[in-house]
């Protein structure tokens, strides 16, 4: 809507070629940095005016991509914000230093791995398609919700499932499937379902390591991301994270759970190629020999 | 505005109540240094102070008012709120309505006031007229809003420090990119400071004038109905 309102001030009093030039690069979605130039160089033409009462509300006539919410895309997806390589700085530097201030604002951590993932996200992307179990998750796109996952369902399961721990892990915190951030700061479009399949399988790999979500939890689940997957946000993690680990955890995390996370990362498979959908009723001690995973040192749920 | 004793306020898209307290503030205190002035020269002078007198001059400060007007009821309870919490009970109260629309009488204000809410708005012509309808003649229109930076290496500063930042900002300390995106377009797609005093004459205000503050990154423009 926003963007639209723009360009509707843009084009009305605009000369044709120019108005020509304006409602193609929208409906090409130009990237931020030519929105910049392209607004700049209209701009002596749109405020030397007199029109009155420039048109804020949204309009569908100029060819833009309106999304459901009325917002028009500039982007490359619904959802997108371009960013030039300052922002990308920023907000790498801005949102580390908040996540490590305040570990519970997980959309820093959302933003510090999107903004920071380019270049990982092509190698998992390569080797999610060299693996025919990764070729089926990129082609079905499967989205991890409540619906299209039963949370009954899930606790109807035998107690040595995968699927019921994971319901343990859910039911236990009050945590929801769908609260997983949208991706925001990945610039290609082909990147961004492998950016959000690691944010959703992010809580399944936390069941099928046997971590729970705490802080020394976390560290460990960080450990074999950044091993496995390479991306930068999951090394800053798990090398920042512990320094904020209670006394007591830290004795532990140095000479039971590091080390462990470490073999974990290097033996374990490559978890982004596991379909982790088709595996619920699968019995969890067998899941975890078949994926190359030792059990974990302490059962997170004991029964 | 330098408001005197007895000034009706309408403060438009004020919905905090930012402007409504400072103005209800000053009148206090400008009532309680007059009296206390009047006290301290009839002291010396050795005149009985006149309590009618006096009493008249606060009661017409407390007859100050300012109706707060916001199309946003969740902004109104904001400042509800604040009123609150800071003590001000009497002298203010609380219109829900759209600035293109007033649902206010005419000739009904001394001072209208529109602080960073005009750019917001769809019809800015409209507010406009709108604000000559509902004041009285003699009132005072006043408009507090984001403008253009007229020297190009400030302007160039100005730009690239709200695309590049303040949206990043935004994200990092209040979650919300989008709102601060919108900001930053929004100011730059409002007239300039002439363009809106063209407007602001057009419908029918006079002496117009404007006063840019920061090399006018803000501007307060002002007129009379006459």
């Amino acid at each position: 809507m926003r963007n639209s309102m723009f360009y509707t001030c843009m084009l009305f009093p605009v000369p044709r070629h120019m108005r020509n030039m304006a409602s193609v690069c929208v409906k090409k979605s130009l990237s931020y940095v030519k929105y910049l130039k392209f607004r700049r160089i209209l701009k002596l033409n749109c405020f030397s005016s007199t029109s009155f009462g420039v048109r804020l509300h949204s309009t569908s006539q100029i060819g833009s991509v309106t999304e459901e919410d009325g917002a028009t895309q500039r982007g490359q997806y619904r959802g997108h914000r371009p960013t030039t390589p300052l922002q990308k700085t920023l907000l790498t530097l801005g949102s580390a230093a908040m996540a490590i201030l305040h570990p519970d604002r997980g959309d820093m951590i959302a933003t510090l791995g999107d903004v920071t993932a380019e270049t990982a996200l092509k190698q998992i992307k390569q080797k999610m398609e060299s693996d025919p179990i990764g070729q089926q998750i990129l082609r079905d796109q499967p989205v991890i919700s409540t619906s299209t996952i039963s949370i009954d369902y899930l606790g109807s399961l035998g107690d040595n499932t995968f699927g019921k721990e994971y319901w343990r892990f859910l039911t236990k915190h009050g945590f929801s499937p769908d609260a997983r951030l949208p991706v925001h700061y990945v610039d290609d479009p082909e990147l961004v379902y492998v950016m959000l399949r690691y944010r959703q399988c992010h809580d399944l790999f936390h069941t099928v390591l046997g971590m729970r979500p705490n802080m020394l939890g976390e560290c460990v689940v960080k450990w074999v991301e950044a091993i496995q997957l390479g991306l930068p946000m999951c090394a800053m993690g798990a090398l920042v994270g512990p320094i904020r680990l209670m006394p007591k955890h830290r004795q532990n995390y140095l000479t039971t759970y590091l080390p462990w996370a470490l073999r974990n990362g290097q033996n374990g498979k490559f978890l982004m190629n596991v379909y982790f959908e088709r595996e619920w009723e699968r019995d969890l001690a067998d899941l975890r020999q078949e994926l190359g995973l030792e059990p974990p040192p302490e059962e997170p749920y004991p029964r | 505005m330098s408001p005197r004793p007895g000034t009706k306020l309408l403060d438009v898209a004020g919905g905090t109540g930012d402007i409504a307290f400072r103005f209800l503030n000053y009148v206090r205190s400008q009532s309680d240094f007059n009296s206390l002035t009047a006290l301290q020269t009839s002291t010396e002078q050795g005149v009985d102070i006149n309590e009618d007198e006096n009493s008249q001059v606060s009661g017409r400060s407390r007859d100050c008012h300012v109706t707060v007007c916001d199309i946003n009821q969740s902004m109104l309870e904001v400042g509800m709120n604040r009123a609150t919490q800071s003590g001000i009970t009497s002298g203010i109260s609380w219109l829900k309505g759209n600035a293109e629309c007033l649902p206010i009488e005419d000739n009904s204000f001394d001072v209208y006031t529109i602080a960073f809410g005009i750019r917001n708005c769809t019809h800015i012509d409209k507010v406009v007229e709108e604000a000559y309808r509902v004041l009285r003649p003699g009132g005072r229109f006043m408009c507090l809003e984001f403008s253009h930076v007229s020297n190009p290496l400030l302007r160039s500063v100005y730009d690239e420090y709200s695309f590049q930042v303040i949206p990043v900002l935004g994200q990092i300390l209040a979650a919300d990119w989008d709102s601060y995106q919108y900001l930053v377009e929004s100011i730059r797609q409002f007239q300039n400071q002439e363009d809106f005093k063209r407007i602001i004459r057009t419908c029918g205000f006079r002496a117009v004038t404007y006063e840019n503050l920061t090399f006018g990154v803000v501007a307060i423009h002002s007129g009379f109905k006459l």
